[in-house]
């Protein structure tokens, strides 16, 4: 059965961890890490592979640094 | 920096469904983390790019945090005086009558040193779009009082919070400009969750549309946090902004083709 799966890339480095994404979406992919990038903030992550490509955080990311991806993959 | 989860088969350039848009030039934004103009910026330069007008428009940025607009926004634009963007446009307008004008505006901007220009644009009826980012303070300069500051809304000139019957009351500017005969669309948006961020969006496309009609002025409000100004977190600011902001600041349209949506009562937190 075909089935809809999503990913995110998220830039680092242009991320300024606000953390208004991690709200925004519905299968909490997204988490803070520890370290900081090359401007001091801490950054989003992807935690999990439960994205289904829905867009939410990338539309709610203030400084626009996600991309997202959607695919129809077959299950195995 | 290593990403423990990484679909690389998904990750692909043909399934791509969202990116940040070409017209946001590639450089990073000034704003504070979590700054609403940030967003504003990307829904206006999807709009722009959707109905195919980056070479047909010309943008006015204003005096506040975004006044580098011309920076980050890959159109052509000007920087008007502090308050004076109304005027401005009025003359690109009437200079280029068949370019799209856009004046981005903070509350300061707006609301304060250009009242007047503000409102003789919209009374004059104007075929410009009016973006108003109010986020009820100077955020630029350190966050003082604006005339949008809420009442007993603590600021770096109000420390003890906005004393109405001393400093005054807060100016609806939405809702005064939607009176005037030449105002065709007035709304208030928000863009901090993504079905806002959508509706904003939205609404700016109804602006652009507006536009190729020369019916007026189309005025797009957006409530927004100044976390910096506020002295939170930018997700405490957007959950005080829902508390505080909106119930004074009513979300929706409020005028729409020329005439006043039914109003429900704004209720005034005391
Ligand atoms: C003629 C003039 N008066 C005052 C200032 C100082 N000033 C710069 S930005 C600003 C207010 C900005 O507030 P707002 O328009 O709300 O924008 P924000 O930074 O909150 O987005 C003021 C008073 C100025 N630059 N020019
Ligand atoms: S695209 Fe949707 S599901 Fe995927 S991480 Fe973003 S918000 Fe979550
Ligand atoms: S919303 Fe954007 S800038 Fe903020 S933490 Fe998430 S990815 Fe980073
Ligand atoms: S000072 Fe306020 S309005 Fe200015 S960039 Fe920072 S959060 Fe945004
Ligand atoms: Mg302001």
């Amino acid at each position: 059965m075909a089935k809809v799966k999503g990913d995110i890339e998220i830039n680092v480095e242009r991320c300024k961890g606000c953390e208004v994404c991690i709200a925004s979406c519905p299968f909490t992919v997204i988490a803070m890490t520890k370290e900081v990038n090359g401007k001091g903030y801490h950054y989003a992550i992807k935690v999990n592979d439960d994205c289904t490509g829905c867009m939410n955080c990338a539309i709610v990311c203030p400084d626009g640094v996600i991309t997202v991806y959607r695919a129809k993959v077959t299950a195995e | 920096m290593e990403e423990p989860f990484v679909k690389t088969d998904i990750r692909k350039e043909e399934n791509i469904v969202y990116k940040r848009t070409n017209l946001l030039v590639d450089r990073p934004l000034s704003y504070c983390p979590g700054c609403g103009h940030g967003v504003v910026h990307r829904m206006l330069m999807e709009t722009l790019e959707e109905m195919g007008l980056q070479d047909k428009t010309i943008g006015v940025s204003p005096v506040g945090c975004s006044v580098l607009a011309y920076d980050f926004m890959n159109i052509d634009m000007l920087g008007a005086a502090h308050g004076r963007a109304p005027a401005l446009a009025t003359a690109i307008k009437r200079m280029w009558p068949n370019r799209f004008v856009f004046t981005y505006q903070g509350d300061g901007d707006l609301a304060a040193i250009g009242t007047a220009e503000t409102i003789h644009a919209c009374n004059r009826g104007e075929n410009f779009v009016i973006i108003f980012i109010n986020n009820g303070i100077y955020g630029m300069t350190g966050g003082q009082m604006a005339p949008t500051t809420l009442p007993n809304m603590r600021s770096s000139t109000s420390p003890y919070g906005r004393d109405v019957s001393i400093m005054g009351h807060p100016l609806k500017m939405t809702e005064l400009v939607a009176q005037l005969p030449g105002t065709y669309y007035v709304t208030r948006q928000a863009v901090h969750t993504p079905s806002h961020v959508r509706k904003t969006k939205k609404a700016l496309r109804k602006a652009f549309e507006n536009q190729k009609n020369n019916t007026g002025i189309s005025f797009v409000e957006v409530v927004s946090n100044c976390n910096s100004g506020w002295k939170m977190t930018p997700v405490q600011s957007n959950k005080w902004m829902e508390e505080n902001m909106f119930p004074f600041y009513p979300l929706g349209d409020i005028k729409v083709d020329g005439k006043l949506v039914e109003q429900k009562e704004a209720v005034t937190k005391e």
